[in-house]
């Protein structure tokens, strides 16, 4: 046998030994990019091999925490793809209006950068005061930094131009204080938002929504995960209710793809469709 | 390093894709290649390119109106199909699954480079072994070199662009200095070298 296939089983037995000891599964992970991440922890770990990880995570929880911050990938920034929020604004915006009381989900959050912007859009557009947000993430390291919203001020100002892509109305900078290197979110952007620790994993519908965004968090799943996920939104959008996923997760590649009418298709924006 | 066409050795190995990375000056070469296969070439092409983080897809466009072979960004777990090319979008690094799927991520930089082509080489060389053609044209970083030593490791066949003939020979060099490089050829010979390989399988099949 080949010493890449003796890896992928050591890989195997790793991520079992992860899920029975700890509760997080990594089995289902996109293959790839967490092998990758693993070779990457073993060159830096002291360990000869992945099946040398193997009892230290077991039995040194401090060892299995920082190749969990491996794992977690929180790249985010404020309107990524402008064009999505452009999108929510003339495609979403008229028919959420149509409900008296409008509640959306950001799955996989991370470090909120994406839930105030869609707060920002949401207030311009009138509809924030009738709004309830849930944002949540099973890493609570983002969960906590997606709280406190504060963030780099030259991130911020590059921002500036994404926001006005997106159709801002005013001037970004009206929505942060910023205070020499770091800036803080205006505390009137988190009064509508709820953040809560959620795993999409292993946790389930907790509410009926009419807006789901949950983007650049599948491509980091198998099949069998994001099947999972896109279970539960479907659980919990009402009819008529919005999904956006990320500019590079189509949902035409997926056993969801019949439950849905596309919106937008550059945007990912769907509409789940009357019915079962 | 340099061989010549008539002293290759012959294509003794059922290859199934082929990788290429490019970065600055690796536009002309990456399109004189293509240029070279025709509509029946049977093995899919994976491209990473450096591109401008604004790039929104038109660096596949250019590659299409070069080709002959079908060119698109592809979306994450997309299945990849023979005779087709796919290109890295912008700020997504791009993966081979050994399923057979394309996986796009976001994790960090890789040689300040998202996509990175470290990234596809070494997901390719684990996922087809040496069933892997690697390409490494014109660039000035030496993204690419760790993949190269991958894919040889693995089996796979390495051709550099001949780096006299790159508008920026460091990239090529830098692949060719980890002594991991096959073959040496400039961009018309590299076109010709994957027709000779990648019909390999179709010969085979009818015998
Ligand atoms: C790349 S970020 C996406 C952030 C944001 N949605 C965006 O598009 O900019 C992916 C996030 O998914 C989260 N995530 C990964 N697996 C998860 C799971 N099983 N349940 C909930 N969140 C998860 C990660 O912690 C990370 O914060």
């Amino acid at each position: 046998m080949k010493t890449n296939e003796i890896e992928h089983i050591e890989i195997d037995l790793l991520l079992e030994a992860i899920y029975r000891r700890y509760g997080y599964d990594f089995r289902s992970y996109a293959r790839a990019s967490i092998e990758r991440r693993i070779r990457q922890f073993l060159s830096g770990s002291g360990c000869a091999s992945v099946s040398e990880m193997i009892p230290k995570v077991l039995h040194d929880e401090e060892f299995f925490t920082r190749l969990a911050r491996y794992f977690s990938i929180s790249v985010t920034e404020m309107f990524r793809d402008p064009l999505v929020y452009r999108a929510v604004r003339e495609k979403v915006v008229p028919l959420l209006r149509t409900w008296p009381h409008v509640k959306i989900w950001h799955a996989g959050c991370a470090t909120g950068e994406e839930v105030y912007s869609l707060a920002i859009v949401l207030k311009e557009e009138g509809l924030y005061e009738r709004a309830t947000i849930y944002a949540t993430d099973f890493s609570d390291v983002a969960l906590e930094r997606a709280r406190e919203g504060i963030y780099e001020t030259a991130k911020l100002r590059e921002a500036t131009r994404n926001y006005q892509q997106a159709g801002g109305k005013a001037s970004f900078s009206e929505y942060y204080h910023a205070r020499y290197e770091a800036a803080a979110m205006d505390g009137s952007l988190k009064e509508r938002v709820v953040f809560s620790s959620h795993n999409l994993a292993s946790d389930s519908v907790f509410g009926e929504m009419h807006l789901v965004f949950c983007r650049n968090v599948f491509i980091y799943f198998k099949r069998d995960l994001q099947h999972r996920a896109l279970g539960l939104f479907t659980e919990s959008l009402v009819h008529g209710g919005f999904l956006c996923l990320g500019a590079k997760e189509d949902l035409r590649f997926t056993d969801f793809r019949d439950r849905y009418e596309i919106v937008d298709d550059k945007a990912r924006i769907y509409k789940k469709k009357d019915g079962p | 390093m340099r061989t010549k066409e008539a002293q290759r050795p012959p294509c003794s190995v059922r290859r199934e894709a082929v990788v290429m990375g490019g970065s600055a000056g690796g536009f002309p070469a990456l399109t004189a290649i293509l240029s070279g296969l025709s509509p029946d070439f049977l093995l899919p092409v994976l491209v990473v390119q450096h591109l401008h983080p604004g790039d929104e897809g038109l660096f596949a466009q250019h590659l299409a109106r070069a080709a002959r072979l079908p060119v698109s960004e592809p979306c994450d777990k997309e299945r990849i199909e023979r005779g087709h090319v796919y290109t890295a979008p912008a700020n997504y690094h791009m993966l081979v699954e050994r399923d057979g799927t394309i996986a796009l991520s976001l994790e960090a930089r890789v040689n300040w480079s998202r996509p990175s082509i470290d990234v596809l080489f070494e997901s390719a060389a684990l996922a087809w072994g040496e069933g892997v053609i690697a390409i490494i044209v014109s660039g000035a970083s030496d993204d690419g070199a760790r993949g190269m030593r991958a894919i040889k490791a693995a089996g796979g066949l390495t051709i550099a662009q001949e780096p006299a003939t790159a508008e920026y020979p460091f990239m090529p060099q830098a692949a060719i200095d980890t002594g991991a490089v096959d073959e040496v050829l400039p961009v018309e010979a590299i076109g010709r070298r994957l027709v000779e390989c990648g019909g390999w399988q179709v010969k085979n099949c009818r015998l």
